[in-house]
């Protein structure tokens, strides 16, 4: 049976990493800041007592006054699952968060079907582009104020 | 003396028999080789994850069906453990042991239906697709008797199933037990040991399971790489902790081994199924206290299950209200697919056509 880690646990993992990473967490998952990303994210793969080798799941939220990005991790090898979530686009204004593909090649299409129905810029991206819909369309579905 | 080529760029798809459903590859051939390819999707993109907002909990079930069309039941299962761990519902045993009755029976259709239109892939036009297509009725008639439907079923609610089995529906199951084993026998005879098959899918399309991991890669296609880990084992959900199964691990992680570990699954399935009739119980087959319009407490919830294609699960937001805030879908089939283009480069055309059956996707969940 996989043992989901707790927010505590991760917020205490991840603060030895970068003590200025964590801004929050709650019992089943921890909030990091934008540009410890890429670097939290490598020593969450790495760390021999972490080792999340796994990106199963990358979710955009619209929250209407921020954004957030939600990651879902799992380690095979520990046979645990791990969340850390990133808020992003305070006000609206051009979310946007360090792409993870270089850590797990899994963020490829994901974060591009993120860029295209939440319209989340994923920073370092060798190919952001619209995955579903085509060049040119207007708008972002996914968000709550898309129109219809 | 040496010729200079130039590669050329070919449509393959999105209205080809072998892109299973409407997907585009746009792939560069130098001569017969790939030199390189990209994938184009969107042709049969719906916005369920917007149509879910508008939708009640428990009406969003049949948005589910049209996902993963081929393998409706467990994007039901799927959702449906979602809701329940965000409302804190506790279904009924039988209700339980119908839902994995019915996702075991839809695992051995959605393999049944891989491994048919694979070897339509390979060339082998109509009839292993029909010998395969026999058995998938088998389990369609089965699903009518349960709820009505072939194949959008939405059989699948809050608290259990929305109605019991019907007293024909066991004897039925029980014929079709007893004559699966022999069938799969006969694809084995026919198709495992055929010696065009083994010459066109031996070592072809070999992915290493470490990258297979950092991308994300599920289902079949890991175990195939020798990665044991299978989501009904290693984090069971429902009552997959009652029920022992062996896992079929293969190491050589190529087209032939994908194919394999399909037909090894569908035995597996069989011995869960038995186990399943076994340990039914009588009671309700939902909590009839259970309203149709459920309000969940803020919060999100994401449980994944072992689809038969990969990890399946649904990630969904509550504000409180009678509708997902949010509902996001991690399709295996669109996840499964990352490694496409590491996976074809080299191969020549017929080869790509076969390493492509092999991941085994259905464009309605790559979609959505």
């Amino acid at each position: 049976m996989s043992v989901a880690m707790s927010g505590a646990e991760l917020a205490e993992a991840i603060r030895e990493i970068d003590s200025d990473a964590v801004t929050d967490h709650s019992d089943d998952a921890v909030w990091v800041t934008p540009s410890s990303w890429p670097d939290v994210a490598e020593k969450l793969r790495d760390l021999e007592a972490l080792r999340f080798e796994m990106l199963t799941l990358l979710t955009t939220v619209d929250y209407v006054d921020h954004f957030e990005v939600v990651y879902h991790l799992v380690s095979l090898s520990r046979n645990r699952t791990g969340v850390v979530k990133i808020r992003c686009g305070e006000g609206r204004v051009s979310p946007s968060v360090p792409t993870a593909i270089n850590v797990w090649r899994g963020a490829d299409l994901q974060e591009r079907e993120a860029y295209d129905l939440m319209g989340v810029n994923f920073d370092g991206h060798p190919n952001m582009k619209r995955l579903m819909l085509w060049e040119g369309f207007e708008g972002h579905p996914l968000r709550k104020d898309y129109l219809r | 003396m040496t010729l200079n080529s130039e590669s050329v760029i070919v449509n393959v798809g999105p209205q080809h028999p072998s892109t299973h459903g409407v997907m585009r590859l746009r792939v560069a051939f130098d001569g017969e080789l790939v030199t390189d390819a990209e994938m184009v999707i969107g042709y049969l993109h719906r916005g369920s994850e917007k149509l879910a907002e508008e939708r009640t909990f428990t009406q969003v079930v049949t948005l589910t069906d049209r996902m993963d069309y081929v393998a409706s039941m467990t994007n039901n299962q799927a959702y449906i453990l979602a809701v329940e761990k965000l409302a804190g519902i506790e279904p009924t045993p039988r209700g339980v042991w119908l839902r994995m009755i019915s996702a075991e029976l839809q695992r051995i259709v959605s393999h049944l239906v891989a491994v048919g239109f694979l070897l339509q892939d390979l060339g082998a036009m109509g009839t292993p697709l029909m010998y395969t297509m026999r058995e998938r009725e088998d389990v369609l008639d089965l699903f009518e008797l349960l709820c009505g439907a072939r194949i959008t079923n939405s059989y699948h609610r809050p608290s259990g199933v929305f109605q019991d089995a019907p007293d024909e529906f066991w004897p039925r199951l029980e014929l079709f037990m007893a004559n699966m084993p022999g069938r799969i026998d006969e694809y084995e005879q026919l198709i495992s040991g055929n010696e065009i098959i083994l010459s066109r899918m031996r070592g072809v399309g070999v992915i290493q399971p470490d990258m297979m991991i950092n991308a994300s890669i599920t289902g079949p296609m890991l175990r195939a790489g020798g990665v044991d880990w299978d989501l009904r084992h290693r984090q069971p959900y429902e009552y997959y902790d009652r029920v022992q199964f062996d896992r079929p691990i293969m190491d050589e992680s190529d087209n032939y081994s994908r194919y394999l570990v399909r037909v090894y699954e569908m035995r597996e399935s069989l011995k869960i199924l038995r186990q399943c009739i076994d340990q039914i119980e009588p009671g309700p087959a939902r909590d009839a206290d259970v309203p149709f319009v459920i309000r969940p407490p803020e919060g999100d919830a994401y449980v994944p299950i072992e689809g038969p294609k990969g990890e399946l699960g649904f990630y969904l937001v509550s504000d409180g209200g009678i509708s997902p805030y949010r509902c996001k879908v991690r399709p295996p089939s669109l996840i499964n697919l990352t490694l496409l283009r590491e996976m074809v480069i080299g191969l020549p055309m017929a080869a790509m056509i076969v390493t492509f059956g092999t991941v085994d996707i259905n464009m309605g969940e790559v979609d959505r």
